[in-house]
């Protein structure tokens, strides 16, 4: 539903009763701002000798990705993100859903695409990190992987311990580079 | 890892392996005894567009224009289909979801989405890889084999990925892994699938075991063929729904080394138990399936999958010589309507399909017995239904069934 004062859309319902009419009014995130109506839904108030209940709509918070202008409510209401940008967007929001949905996993762990590996490990560090990610967000997956190593020797299974071996070898080597340098 | 008590890994599919012996079939592939198929399917997203879902029309077209020639360009199998689906009937599009080339998502989208944009290229000639363009991502990139061969479907689709990011840069994320639409397919955007017959667990009430045991897994098991949770002719499908936080080796040595293969050996030990219970009795519930699909003249998908299950297991018990499952596989697909419909070459009510679908399997079931010695039983002196002539050679075996889809495209190389 369209704001009464512009074409965004209506993120604030304010129905005032006064002598038994009804009047309300939808306005969107910026114009409910300027006119005073943000915040939670207010309670039912009467100091100018009105019914005033003001309401939220709750699909809509202010949570938007500036990329594709998908709002986090809408997110929430189909389950489909609209673009690459949303990820970060809503990382915050995002990440406790992720965790729920994956057994606890937050961070990648396996393949990284080849040829953007490859033309990573021949620039500067930038480069790497768009790929591998900054030294902070790989000495996690480090961790987390020496983690599931521990678990599974503890669990004795030996195989898995095996194949999380070679995965940790691995992220180490494209973190070297092809020629073993230090990327 | 607690598998919940499903057994001892075993059951990588040696033939004399378990009540299996006349279930043997190199066609049909490994542990096929239990195992339909084994799929894989990868996520992926380009860069710099936005996701199917929000992206205008306009712009799903170009991530088409610009993906076409990667992926055929890529030579990713001997030869290529490439079906524009936007220029397809409903009954192809639904035909390519029973061959399980495409989603159903894909072949009807959700409500009130525009079809545009939307694309698939099939690996011929053996129509076991498909790339599907613009449905919940860019990419869809599926493999899929006969048996359980989950380490040859991710070497393939590996090889695929790799061919495309040679040409195309992926959207993705050091933090989150390969992004997609869904938040619950990002990371390695890998959907591991077996799908297997399960009617002894099924027969002994043990199922909802094995569900549970998946489900501490994060793994789902759901029914395939026939909608909602029942799974018609007890074909089930056991799935990773983890894709973030562990890398595609493990996830495969999970669901390969650790889970499918208790799975296997639970089922096997459940249907040892069922033909030590009363062989007579599994023999006879085979038997009649078969003389059933012999004779009937009007048949529904229900019914015909639910046959056709009796009849598989029957064959992997090797109480029915003379059927091979690779033919139960193909009859299953073929039966199923959109199948019935293309074999015909137009659109048929309910009831003329089910007449269809009697006359195909009575003549296909018919036809396999004809190059066997026919079992003394089936054979009726007087009987009102002749049976077909006895075998007059190899032309006589049982054709590929399912329609030939029309080439919609370029038949180029993939």
């Amino acid at each position: 539903m369209k704001c009464d004062l512009c074409d965004a859309e209506a993120t604030v319902h304010e129905t005032q009763i006064i002598n038994g009419q009804v009047r309300v009014r939808r306005l969107c995130e910026q114009h409910a701002a300027e006119q005073g109506l943000t915040g939670v839904a207010s309670q039912p108030t009467s100091n100018t000798g009105a019914t005033v209940v003001l309401s939220m709509n709750k699909k809509a918070t202010g949570l938007r990705c500036q990329s594709c202008g998908l709002s986090y409510a809408a997110f929430r209401q189909n389950g489909l993100l609209g673009c690459s940008a949303c990820y970060e967007a809503f990382e915050d929001k995002l990440t406790p859903l992720i965790e729920r949905a994956h057994q606890g996993g937050t961070h990648h762990i396996g393949k990284t695409p080849a040829r953007m590996l490859a033309a990573a490990q021949g620039g500067d560090v930038q480069a790497i990190e768009r790929v591998l990610g900054d030294a902070r967000e790989r000495a996690e997956r480090v961790a987390l992987l020496r983690q599931q190593l521990e678990d599974a020797l503890t669990n004795e299974q030996y195989e898995r311990a095996a194949t999380l071996r070679d995965e940790l070898r691995r992220s180490e080597a494209e973190e070297q580079g092809p020629e073993g340098e230090p990327a | 890892m607690n598998t919940g008590g499903l057994g001892q890994p075993d059951g990588r599919g040696s033939p004399g392996n378990g009540p299996n012996g006349g279930g043997h079939d190199p066609e049909a592939g490994r542990a096929a005894d239990v195992v339909i198929s084994s799929r894989v399917r990868l996520a992926r997203n380009l860069a710099g567009f936005r996701f199917p879902n929000r992206a205008p029309a306009s712009e799903r077209t170009a991530v088409v224009v610009k993906l076409k020639p990667i992926v055929l360009g890529a030579r990713l199998s001997p030869q290529a289909e490439w079906v524009d689906l936007t220029a397809t009937t409903p009954m192809h599009r639904a035909s390519l979801v029973e061959e399980r080339l495409i989603s159903r998502h894909h072949a009807m989208g959700k409500a009130g989405e525009p079809m545009h944009g939307r694309a698939v290229a099939i690996g011929l000639p053996d129509r076991r890889l498909s790339i599907m363009i613009n449905e919940e991502d860019h990419l869809r990139l599926q493999a899929i084999r006969p048996g359980f061969d989950l380490s040859g479907v991710v070497e393939q689709i590996d090889r695929v990925d790799d061919a495309i990011e040679q040409k195309a840069d992926y959207a993705f994320s050091p933090r989150f892994g390969y992004l997609s639409a869904c938040p619950t397919n990002v990371g390695t955007g890998v959907r591991l699938s077996v799908m297997l017959h399960l009617p002894a667990l099924k027969i002994t009430r043990e199922l909802e075991k094995v569900k549970r045991a998946a489900d501490d897994l994060g793994l789902t098991v759901r029914g395939s063929y026939g909608e909602g949770t029942e799974a018609t002719g007890d074909f089930y499908q056991i799935s990773n729904q983890t894709t973030i936080g562990k890398s595609e080796a493990v996830l495969l040595r999970e669901m390969e080394t650790e889970i499918i293969p208790s799975v296997i050996a639970y089922e096997r030990t459940a249907r040892e138990r069922l033909v030590k219970g009363g062989r007579r009795g599994m023999e006879d519930q085979a038997w009649r399936a078969v003389g059933l699909l012999l004779h009937a003249r009007l048949l529904s998908t229900e019914e015909a999958t639910k046959m056709l299950s009796r009849i598989r297991l029957g064959i992997a018990l090797g109480l029915i010589p003379g059927l091979r499952l690779p033919l139960i596989q193909q009859l299953l697909i073929a039966s199923q309507p959109a199948h019935i419909q293309m074999a015909i070459g137009q659109e048929l009510t309910q009831e003329q399909r089910r007449e269809a679908r009697a006359a195909l399997l009575r003549s296909k079931l018919g036809e396999a017995f004809a190059t066997k010695r026919p079992p003394p039983r089936l054979i009726r002196p007087g009987s009102a239904e002749p049976r077909p002539e006895p075998p007059v050679g190899p032309s006589n075996r049982p054709q590929e069934p399912g329609p030939s889809h029309p080439n919609d495209g370029d038949g180029r190389e993939l």
